[in-house]
């Protein structure tokens, strides 16, 4: 394709790209987003307006080259181009999660020194007004949406298209300056600064260059062979290198549409109708739609629930060999082909995956089940192992080379190597910069020779050079009779019962796993409606006999699952607790990106952990918890704790003591 | 018109002459004096709340000015005119939409075309041309859609836009209710107990909506609500009725302190 060939020396920097894709593309949609009930859509010349005039209203407010412009809100097209404009001014973007509460804002403003902010609406103006006086660069912010903004102090804040107008109407003035300032970014120049979610410690702001998102975004885009035809839903935080490396990296470089949803809460329906072609979701994503699928079928009519479990059955065992591209029987062909009308391609419409080619999970481990259930559907879901300080891809999986327990190969241009601790590390050209004024942590995660430690464990398989993740490198230990214990593997296996929406395991120096269990509100509530339960809230359907028995038997099944694998039938689960409430981001047992803060939690609710372990059968306790307009409570329950029964497994002390 | 100047409130807003004025209203059914010789007026801007003790006739007073009911004596004053008897259409199309204490939705349409009934007022397209799908209906109906999808986007409802009401909980079905009232685009908004029947957490949401319309669309409201708190809050002015009387009229404290509000309400014996 030649748009791919010219290579990436000449287009060093988004801007660049920019202008290269109105010179080749410039008719076609860069952008759409849903409002008033419409998809609206931009250009990329359009799109390059729009930013132009952007840059040079910043200009216009004194942005000066390496200053750092926030960027806060949900995914839309005037945010990404407050990025793309930030850049072209010689500004650095930080995109900041918008969920977070002021504090952890405050944070970063502060640590990046922030001297403008661009906020989608009054909810994000609003937090950083509260802590606008502990911030001492801060000086403006532009907001994108005036709704309630009328009576604010409009000194040091403006309108996101007041600022565009006074850019073309000061286009004389400054456009010398915006040409000289475009011009002059350079390929090792900074591209933009993430913050890591931090699962340990405070937020690390991680330095990306051009080079290391135009290479990267080049190869995974030559990996997946996406082309400017592909649509993509952006509706991922814009905070996250994820959403970065999609919905600029890879759609600057090839040139693709990025679509945003009217709101958070109609995301389905927006996927649904623009049907992505290229789709990227953490597995929790994946996770609550077939949560929702099961539900909805417990409450579909007799015929059409056979139906589904009838062809589901058959789609399990046949659907990835098919995707795979591997010899499967005329027969069962026939009985695929004829699920695909029945079942399989209604279920994939309703879901918005009819069109997908290329599909991603990352973030973190997926289940295996789920990951099989989406792939026998037949939709190209492949796992991709990546960091922020890698632009994203260490490995990837090929297409028909796909497998729920590898996460595989190296990605073009990346380099892995295991050290003797089993730690995975990796070298490539997306690997970042520094973080930013943390020279100690820098030296500590990158050698002088590149080498980044992944902080993860894993082994490279013989034969098909496929990466294996066991764990984070921190969390795999052993258990006090020198057993392998893996928390994440036993964790994925509980979730994935619909009713499990979290799993928490302990073990690590243990005689025996136990385990803290969230219930999955729209599951159980839905199976307790259906079962005539009355529950006047979450924790007493999370405290309900009924539902513990559920959960037992959901852990014993798990148990006997776990018990298969010998190097891991050790992590089998003795004792369980259902938590009484949810594990929340703002309460900090979950990152942003909700993965579980291990060391947090334990440390949060050691009391219940001892309770596991010391026999005991129930537990009160008091519980902390910051509501979402930033207020704090308690709450108390009494928890009972429950044994599951384990499969005994014979000791194989040659294996242990290897 | 007594006068046109209008007054400043407390946070800043400028409210404007008298909208609508109500002189000496007095309503009968039969022997039962519901409205006895009540005078308010509703100015331009203003957050306007009538309050009282079950059966002291606010909902009566709103039926009123809806053109529901027409008083047994007195004049009704709007836009600087009297207003002959109407129907309720009639007075609708003047500019005057309402939210019902029971909600009255159709259950079984969606929310995005109850909302649209809100425009009803505003489509003159014949039967013949709304049946074809071709022309004025057409070009009405774009239109039409445009100002309730605004409306939709105001309200934060996209994410029920297809859904039957049937299917909604009861805070969102009020929230669709106010949203069909807005489409109307009217100069008056009377609410008939917006927040009957919420959690604290519904009733936050509604008192940001009317706040919100009221200083994004300049739209004055006139609402009847239980809850002292929100009314307290919400409202500029304040009318009290009881037993169809008026017995107060002013700024939220004034009426807060005047004795006979307090007796109505906390009782004393008659």
């Amino acid at each position: 394709m030649a748009y791919m060939s010219e290579g990436a020396e000449g287009l060093r920097s988004i801007p660049a790209l920019l202008k290269r894709n109105v010179s080749q593309f410039g008719g076609k949609p860069a952008y759409r987003e849903k409002e008033f009930g419409i998809w609206q859509s931009w250009t990329w010349e359009e799109t390059s307006a729009e930013i132009e005039a952007l840059a040079l209203g910043l200009l216009n407010l004194g942005v000066n080259r390496g200053d750092y412009v926030a960027v806060i809100g949900r995914n839309r097209p005037t945010l990404y181009w407050s990025i793309v404009a930030a850049q072209m001014c010689g500004a650095i973007p930080v995109p900041l999660y918008q969920d977070a509460v002021a504090e952890e804002m405050e944070y970063v403003l502060d640590h990046c020194g922030a001297r403008f902010v661009v906020a989608a609406d009054q909810e994000q103006v609003d937090k950083v007004i509260e802590i606008q006086d502990d911030l001492h660069q801060f000086e403006h912010m532009i907001y994108v949406d005036p709704r309630g903004m009328r009576k604010y102090d409009h000194r040091t804040l403006h309108e996101f298209s007041h600022v565009q107008e006074q850019g073309r109407a000061a286009r004389d003035e400054f456009m010398a300056e915006l040409e000289a300032r475009r011009g002059s970014l350079g390929y090792d120049d900074t591209c933009v600064m993430l913050y890591t979610s931090g699962t340990t410690g405070k937020p690390k702001g991680v330095v990306l260059s051009n080079r290391n998102i135009i290479e990267t975004a080049k190869a995974s885009s030559e990996f997946d062979h996406l082309g400017p035809g592909e649509e993509v839903l952006a509706y991922l935080p814009m905070a996250w290198v994820g959403d970065f490396i999609f919905s600029i990296g890879q759609a600057y470089w090839t040139g693709f549409c990025v679509n945003c949803p009217e709101s958070a809460d109609t995301m389905m329906t927006d996927l649904r109708e623009i049907a992505p072609s290229y789709y990227f979701a953490p597995p929790r994503v994946f996770e609550t739609q077939l949560t929702q699928i099961m539900i909805r079928m417990e409450d579909a009519s007799p015929l059409k629930r056979r139906m589904f479990h009838h062809f589901m059955a058959h789609a399990r065992r046949v659907g990835p060999r098919i995707l795979d591209g591997k010899p499967v029987g005329a027969w069962d062909r026939a009985k695929y082909a004829l699920g695909e009308w029945l079942v399989y391609g209604p279920l994939k419409n309703t879901l918005g995956f009819s069109r997908v080619r290329v599909g991603y999970t990352a973030g973190e481990a997926i289940g295996p089940e789920i990951f099989d259930f989406y792939r026998a559907l037949g939709i190209n879901l492949k796992q991709l192992y990546g960091q922020t300080e890698a632009s994203v891809f260490i490995t990837q999986q090929p297409d028909h080379e796909v497998r729920p327990d590898t996460v595989g190969v190296p990605s073009p241009g990346v380099e892995l190597r295991i050290d003797e601790s089993g730690e995975v590390f990796y070298r490539s050209p997306g690997v970042f910069v520094e973080y930013y004024k943390n020279v100690d942590s820098t030296a500590d995660t990158k050698d002088p020779e590149g080498w980044v430690a992944t902080g993860d464990a894993g082994f490279i398989e013989e034969g098909s050079g496929h990466l294996r993740i066991i764990d984070r490198a921190k969390d795999v230990g052993k258990m006090a009779d020198g057993a392998l214990f893996a928390p994440k593997y036993v964790e994925n296996k509980l979730k994935f019962y619909p009713n499990i929406l979290e799993a928490v395991v302990f073990g690590a120096g243990r005689d025996r796993c136990c385990a803290f269990i969230n219930i999955d509100l729209t599951a159980v509530g839905n199976w307790a409606e259906r079962n005539n339960i009355a529950y006047g809230s979450y924790q007493e359907l999370a405290g309900h006999p009924q539902v513990l028995d559920m959960i037992e038997g959901h852990v014993e099944e798990t148990n006997a699952s776990i018990a298969e694998d010998e190097m891991l039938s050790g992590c089998q689960v003795h004792r369980f607790l259902v938590l009484h409430k949810e594990l929340d981001a703002d309460d900090g047992e979950l990152t942003r990106t909700r993965k579980v803060r291990r060391k947090i939690i334990g440390e949060k609710f050691a009391d219940l952990v001892t309770a596991l372990y010391d026999g005991s059968e129930s537990i009160y306790t008091e519980t902390e918890v910051t509501y979402e307009d930033g207020r704090k409570g308690k709450i108390r329950a009494t928890l009972e704790i429950r044994d599951a029964k384990v499969v005994p497994v014979a000791p194989r002390a040659a294996v242990a003591a290897e | 018109m007594k006068d046109t100047e209008g007054y400043m409130t407390a946070d800043g807003r400028q409210i404007g002459g008298v909208l609508m004025e109500l002189r000496n209203i007095t309503l009968r059914f039969g022997g039962v004096v519901a409205i006895n010789d009540i005078s308010f007026d509703i100015r331009e801007g203003e957050i306007r709340a009538i309050i009282g003790p079950n059966g002291a006739g606010k909902s009566s007073m709103l039926n009123i000015i809806s053109g529901f009911y027409t008083p047994s004596e007195g004049e009704l004053w709007y836009q600087g005119a009297k207003r002959p008897p109407m129907k309720p259409y009639e007075v609708a199309r003047m500019g005057v939409a309402r939210t019902f204490q029971n909600i009255a939705l159709f259950e079984g349409m969606s929310v995005l075309d109850n909302v649209m009934t809100g425009r009803l007022t505003h489509m003159t397209a014949g039967i013949a041309s709304q049946a074809l799908w071709w022309g004025r209906a057409r070009d009405e109906e774009i239109a039409n859609r445009a100002v309730v999808e605004k409306v939709i986007d105001f309200l934060e409802i996209q994410r029920i836009r297809k859904t039957p009401v049937g299917r909604l909980p009861y805070g969102l079905k009020k929230r669709v209710e106010l949203a069909r009232a807005l489409a109307a685009e009217p100069s008056i908004l009377l609410l008939d107990e917006p927040m009957a029947g919420m959690n604290v957490e519904e009733k936050e949401d509604m008192s940001r909506f009317i706040l919100d319309v009221n200083d994004e669309f300049g739209t004055t409201i006139c609402l009847i609500e239980h809850d002292m708190g929100v009314v307290m809050d919400l409202s500029d002015r304040v009318v009290v009725m009881d037993y169809g009387k008026k017995i107060g009229d002013g700024a939220p404290d004034e009426v807060r302190g005047n004795q006979d509000v307090i007796d109505a309400y906390l009782g004393v014996p008659h």
